[in-house]
C-alpha cells in the first residue's frame, strides 16, 4: 500500500510533466504545415488574407507589441505607486487593507466583463477624445485595448512590488535616515535599488499577462488585419485573431498558421514568465 | 543651505502626495466598473431571467438558464479533474523537494501558469474536440482543469512545506504507514491552505472565456449532456455583448452581474477560509 501510494504520487508528477511536453508537441506538430510552407516569412509578411491564401502575421505581432507595451507604460506608474504606498508608507491600517483588497479584486474580475464594459463605456469615451484630437473616431482600436489592459495588469506588478519593498531591511533604511536623507531620498536611493529586480519581475509578469490576454482585447480592438498606422487605429493581436478566426478556418494552411501564431504566443509568454519567476526565486532565497 | 533643505523636504512631500494620489486613482476604474455592471445588471435579473432560455432575436425577455446550468456543470467537472490531481502533485513536490522529477515538474507547472488561456483552448481542440468530432462541455472542463492545475499544485505544495517536520516524524514514529501520515496528518493540518487554493483556482477559471471558445463552444438551447456543446455564462456574455441587438445586450448585462457576484463570492470565501483556519500549532 505504501509503495502503491508513492508510485501514484510519482505517476501524477510525471503525468503533469508529460502533459506540458505533449502540449508543446501538439502545437509544433499542428503548425508544421504552415512552418514548412511559409518559413520565416510568416512573421515578416505584411498581408494576412486567408481568401487569397496569404498568411503574413506582422500586423498581429505589431498589434500585440503595441497594446502590451502601451498598457505597461500606462500601468507602471500606478502599480509602483501602490507598491510604495503599501510597502513603505502605509503597510497597515484600514485604508491599506481596503486598497490591498481592491487591487486583488481588479485581478479577480473576469476579462470578458472588462471587455463588455470597455465596449459600452470606454469606446464612446475614446470616440469623444478622438473627435477632439481630430483623428478618425473609431472608438475601438489599439488605444482602447491598451487602456483596458492597463487596468487589468496593475495588480500583478503592484502586489509583487509590495512584497519586495517590504523585504528591504530596515537597517539599510535607518542608515540612510541617520545620514539625514528625506523619505523620498530613502525610497529613491535605498528602497528602489534594493527592490529593483523584484519590481522588474513584477513588470515581466504584467507583460506576460498583457501579451496573452484575449477576450477583453478581442472585444474592443476592432479586429482588422490591416497594419495600424497610429495607436487610434483598429487592429488585431495574436490572441484576438486566433479567437476570431480559429473556428472558421477551413483550409489546412489557414488553421495551421493560426496554430503557429498560438505557438509563437505560447513561447513568448512562457519565456517572459519563466524569467520573471527566476528573478523572484533568486530574490527571495538571497 | 536652508533653502536646499526646504527644497528636499518639499520634494519628499510632493512625492508622497503623488504616490497617494496614484494609488487612490487605481481603485477608481474598479468601482466604476463594479457600479456600472450592478446598475445595468440589477434591473434585468428576476425569477423569469434565471429559469428561462434566451429568446430568438426580436422577442423581448428570455433568460439565461442554459448558461447558468452549463457554467456550473463545466466548472464542476473541471474542479473534479483538477483538484485531486493538483493536490497529489503538490504532495509529491513538497515531499520530494530536490529530486530530478520534482524540478522538472515544478518547471512544467510554471510553464502551465504562464500559458495564455487561448492556447489551452487550441491544444484541447486537438486532444478532445477533433477525436470526438464534436464540441463538448467535457473538453471545456478539461481546458479549464488545465488552467486550474498550477494554482492547486502550488498552493498545496506551499502549504505543506510550511508544516513542521516534527508532525510527520511524530506520525512515522508511531508506526503509521506513509500514506496515512500524509493523508491523515499533513493534509488535515494544511487543510485551510489546500482548500483555499482550490477555491481560488475555481474563482480564477469561473470567468474564463477564451479556452471555451473552441471547446464548449456555446449552445442556444438547454443541454446537460457533457459530450455535446454547452452554453456558459462567459461565452454568453461574449456572444451577446458583441451582437447588435439590444435585447441580447440586456441578457448579457444580467449575466455579467451574476458572473461577477459568483466570482467575487468565491474570492471572499477564499479569504475567509484562509483567515478562519490559519495553519496553527
Amino acid at each position: 500500500m505504501e509503495k502503491f501510494f508513492k508510485t501514484a504520487l510519482i505517476l501524477i508528477a510525471l503525468s503533469i510533466l508529460i502533459l506540458v511536453i505533449s502540449f508543446l508537441l501538439t502545437l509544433i506538430v499542428q503548425s508544421m504545415p504552415s512552418i514548412k510552407a511559409l518559413g520565416f516569412g510568416f512573421l515578416t509578411g505584411k498581408t494576412w488574407d486567408p481568401v487569397a491564401n496569404v498568411y503574413g502575421t506582422y500586423p498581429f505581432l505589431l498589434g500585440t507589441l503595441l497594446t502590451s507595451f502601451l498598457a505597461l507604460l500606462i500601468s507602471i506608474p500606478f502599480s509602483f505607486a501602490i507598491a510604495i504606498f503599501l510597502g513603505e508608507y502605509y503597510p497597515r491600517g484600514w485604508f491599506s487593507e481596503f486598497l490591498k483588497n481592491s487591487i486583488e479584486l481588479i485581478a479577480a474580475v473576469p476579462s470578458v466583463i472588462y471587455g463588455f464594459w470597455g465596449l459600452f463605456v470606454l469606446v464612446p469615451l475614446v470616440r469623444t477624445l478622438e473627435l477632439k484630437l481630430g483623428v478618425t473616431p473609431y472608438g475601438i482600436g489599439i488605444f482602447t485595448s491598451s487602456l483596458i489592459l492597463a487596468i487589468m495588469i496593475i495588480p500583478y506588478a503592484a502586489s509583487l512590488g509590495r512584497e519586495m519593498i517590504r523585504m528591504v531591511p530596515s537597517s539599510l533604511k535607518e542608515a540612510a535616515y541617520s545620514l539625514g536623507a528625506t523619505r523620498y531620498e530613502v525610497i529613491r536611493a535605498v528602497i528602489l535599488p534594493y527592490a529593483k529586480s523584484g519590481l522588474l519581475a513584477g513588470v515581466l509578469l504584467s507583460l506576460g499577462r498583457a501579451l496573452g490576454e484575449t477576450m477583453a482585447v478581442t472585444m474592443v480592438i476592432g479586429n482588422t488585419s490591416l497594419i495600424p498606422k497610429s495607436i487610434f487605429d483598429p487592429g488585431n493581436t495574436m490572441a484576438s485573431v486566433i479567437a476570431n478566426e480559429f473556428t472558421e478556418a477551413a483550409s489546412t494552411l489557414y488553421l495551421s498558421s493560426l496554430i503557429e501564431l498560438g505557438l509563437v504566443l505560447f513561447l513568448v509568454t512562457v519565456i517572459i514568465n519563466l524569467i520573471g519567476k527566476r528573478i523572484i526565486k533568486r530574490f527571495t532565497t538571497d | 543651505m536652508k533653502q536646499n533643505i526646504k527644497y528636499r523636504i518639499g520634494k519628499s512631500k510632493f512625492f508622497k502626495f503623488m504616490v497617494i494620489l496614484l494609488a487612490i486613482l487605481c481603485t477608481v476604474p474598479l468601482f466604476v466598473i463594479l457600479i456600472y455592471i450592478l446598475k445595468e445588471g440589477i434591473t434585468k435579473i428576476n425569477w423569469h431571467f434565471l429559469v428561462n432560455l434566451p429568446k430568438p432575436v426580436g422577442e423581448t425577455g428570455g433568460g439565461i438558464a442554459n448558461a447558468l446550468v452549463g457554467s456550473l456543470l463545466i466548472v464542476f467537472f473541471a474542479a473534479l479533474i483538477a483538484i485531486p490531481i493538483g493536490i497529489m502533485g503538490g504532495i509529491y513536490l513538497s515531499e520530494n523537494r530536490k529530486s530530478w522529477l520534482a524540478n522538472w515538474t515544478r518547471l512544467a507547472v510554471d510553464v502551465l501558469q504562464g500559458t495564455p488561456s487561448i492556447v489551452v483552448g487550441i491544444v484541447i481542440y486537438f486532444w478532445i474536440v477533433k477525436p470526438l468530432s464534436t464540441f463538448s462541455a467535457l473538453s471545456g472542463s478539461v481546458a479549464l482543469a488545465i488552467m486550474m492545475l498550477p494554482i492547486v499544485v502550488r498552493s498545496t505544495e506551499e502549504t505543506l512545506k510550511l508544516l513542521p517536520d516534527s508532525l510527520k516524524e511524530a506520525g512515522l514514529a508511531l508506526g503509521l504507514p506513509y500514506q496515512r501520515v500524509i493523508l491523515r496528518i499533513l493534509l488535515p493540518c494544511g487543510f485551510s491552505g489546500v482548500i483555499s487554493g482550490a477555491i481560488l483556482a475555481v474563482a480564477r477559471i469561473a470567468g474564463e472565456t477564451a479556452p471555451l471558445l473552441f471547446t464548449a463552444f456555446g449552445n442556444p438551447y438547454f443541454s446537460t449532456n457533457i459530450l455535446k456543446p454547452m452554453q456558459s455564462l462567459p461565452l454568453l456574455i461574449f456572444n451577446y455583448a458583441t451582437s447588435p441587438y439590444d435585447d441580447w445586450h440586456n441578457l448579457a448585462w444580467g449575466a455579467a452581474l451574476i458572473l461577477l457576484i459568483w466570482v467575487l463570492l468565491l474570492n471572499i470565501i477564499t479569504k475567509i477560509t484562509t483567515r478562519r483556519w490559519k495553519v496553527q500549532f
